[in-house]
């Protein structure tokens, strides 16, 4: 019988064949948490237990607001390394390793075919390396640390099939905000959204990743792209276990395929106070704001960045707009300096942060003021989310943000990159 | 319990139930309850009282896997909330937390902020005057967590029956 991705990834951990619509009970591969790992250790120890179950699943980074910007945060971080240091967990990423799922992806935890829990809603991010990983809440990794086990409803697959090739100055935020915005922010709530068609293969998995992390403002439960030669090129000098490749078979059943001519895309943007509002670029070229952000897990990427410093090079951002530079971990942060991109976004203006999540969460790091717009290239524009709630952001790509800076107005990258 | 309707929209989201600047401090309680929906509905913590249901559009609850988008809900006292449907993530911290969460549309479309209500869980009705809406009843598992008062204490029994 023919099955998708998902099917076939929870069949194997239920030592069952299953279909979409059933709940199996599975045994994950890894557990990823980060800052909020001093709630779950709240929660555990309301268990009353001594130890955790699988000290060596837990992988643990602290990102969100690193190096602690306040007492409170500084105590969150303490707890969090005592707990760490008494279950000996093996697997602990202190604040100066970047954004978590950049991190754990470069460590490689996130193997085709691995069943992966985060207590955070990206952590569909880890699809595009053909694991099967999906966000939980701090009360639920807590009991996974307990019990080791977690119930998962089979989620139907939305597929999405990409043909055609990208248009200079378009990239994979441009696609998946297009994605979003002609289907909505539930579309695929509960369900697998599925990458495939004959151009997924030409994205990078920096790129995958993008489109993967977004996948979370669908709705969606976990994402997916088929491994192929590129994953297996990342994964030759890294994968720190065994795995097993998982793929669709090719008559699986869907939910529902949809179709997307790459070459039809134009740079998109997501305005204002939802991810799915989004429209193209050239509907809001003009429009001033007053900070710009490059980076954060969903485009803080080596190939991001030097998008970002191809079109900054050699000039100077507007002096009206304050232009925030967040590499994704410090693996990028080091590959960017050799290339001599640090400097080229420094010569600009930019203010280069350390790797972490920095504003994107509204808790540090470049905080918004009433009556404040923000572009960036990170993944939510909720009201109130980067600072007042009288703010604006919005989203887009990294060249899209980097144009826009240098103009001091929202400007479409095409006329930079032709 | 009877209580009032607060009434929202569609895709009321993680950071406007409880914004992302209050996520990485524990907080009791209470104090995550006065910043409740701060970002959406500024008098709403001020104003509730136990026993009062949310009532809003579809995907409620979307966004960040934050949990005090739940804990605070539930800190102040909210009775239910009842929406047309969940972002999957709200729905598990929901119910792991004990906060009921009824998916019925038909429920939304009547309701309108004020209107009194009363929740008849076993029976799988919600109640307002004359008018009463069946939601369909929630799965056993669900059942079962949120009788034992969320996942954790869920979770104690089911370590304790091990040993």
């Amino acid at each position: 019988m023919a099955r998708t991705f998902s099917e076939k990834v929870l069949s194997r951990k239920a030592g069952r064949p299953v279909r979409a619509g059933e709940v199996v009970t599975v045994v994950p591969d890894y557990y990823l948490s980060h800052d909020n790992s001093s709630a779950i250790i709240g929660e555990f120890k309301k268990l009353g237990l001594d130890r955790v179950a699988a000290p060596w699943k837990i992988v643990i980074v602290l990102d969100h607001i690193v190096p602690a910007s306040e007492e409170k945060y500084a105590l969150n971080h303490k707890i969090v390394r005592e707990f760490v240091s008494e279950q000996a967990i093996p697997n602990f990423f202190d604040i100066e390793f970047g954004v978590c799922h950049q991190v754990f992806s470069e460590a490689s935890f996130a193997l085709p075919g691995k069943v992966i829990m985060g207590s955070d809603s990206h952590t569909t991010t880890y699809g595009a390396f053909g694991a099967f990983s999906a966000g939980i809440g701090r009360t639920e990794m807590a009991s996974l640390w307990a019990t080791d086990e977690i119930w998962l409803r089979v989620p139907e697959t939305l597929r999405i099939e990409l043909v055609g090739g990208l248009g200079a100055g378009v990239f994979a935020k441009d696609v998946i905000l297009k994605i979003i915005g002609d289907n909505g922010a539930d579309r695929a709530n509960y369900r697998t959204v599925e990458f495939g068609g004959p151009a997924a293969s030409n994205f990078s998995l920096a790129s995958r990743m993008v489109m993967a992390n977004m996948a979370a403002e669908m709705g969606a439960k976990n994402a997916s792209f088929e491994p192929d030669e590129k994953t297996l090129a990342w994964l030759r000098t890294r994968a720190r276990d065994a795995y097993e490749i998982v793929a669709s078979d090719p008559d699986a059943a869907y939910e529902a395929v949809l179709s997307y001519d790459l070459s039809k895309i134009e740079p998109q943007i997501a305005c204002p106070h939802t991810v799915d509002n989004v429209k193209p670029v050239s509907a809001v070229d003009g429009l001033r704001f007053n900070q710009a952000l490059i980076g954060t897990c969903t485009n803080g990427r080596l190939e991001d960045l030097e998008i970002a410093a191809g079109i900054l090079k050699g000039k100077r951002v507007n002096s009206r707009v304050r232009t925030l530079v967040l590499p994704a971990s410090r693996e990028v942060y080091l590959e960017a300096l050799k290339e001599g991109l640090i400097q080229t976004f420094v010569e600009a203006g930019c203010v280069v942060l350390n790797p972490g999540c920095g504003p994107c969460l509204g808790a540090h790091e470049g905080i918004l003021a009433g009556g404040e717009v923000v572009v960036g290239t990170s993944n939510r524009n909720f009201r109130g989310r980067m600072g007042s709630r009288d703010s604006e952001i919005y989203l887009a790509s990294p060249a899209t943000v980097a144009a826009s800076a240098l103009e001091g107005v929202i400007t479409d990258p095409r006329k930079f990159l032709r | 319990m009877k209580g009032k309707v607060w009434k929202y929209g569609d895709n009321v989201n993680t950071d406007v139930i409880f914004p992302g600047r209050h996520t990485y401090a524990l907080m009791k309680p209470e104090e995550m309850a006065s910043h409740a929906l701060e970002d959406l509905d500024p008098g709403f913590a001020k104003n509730v009282k136990p026993g009062d249901v949310i009532v809003a559009g579809k995907n409620f609850g979307c966004g960040s896997s934050r949990e005090q988008a739940a804990a605070c809900l539930r800190a102040a006292g909210v009775q239910a909330v009842i929406a047309k449907s969940f972002a999957r993530i709200y729905f598990r911290n929901a119910i792991n937390l004990g906060l009921p969460v009824l998916q019925c549309p038909e429920a939304v479309e009547a309701l309108r902020a004020g209107d009194e209500v009363e929740i008849d869980f076993a029976g799988g009705k919600i109640i307002s005057g004359e008018r009463i809406f069946a939601f369909p009843p929630l799965p056993d598992s669900v059942v079962g967590i949120l009788e034992a008062g969320g996942l954790i204490e869920w979770t104690r029994k089911k370590l304790g029956a091990l040993k």
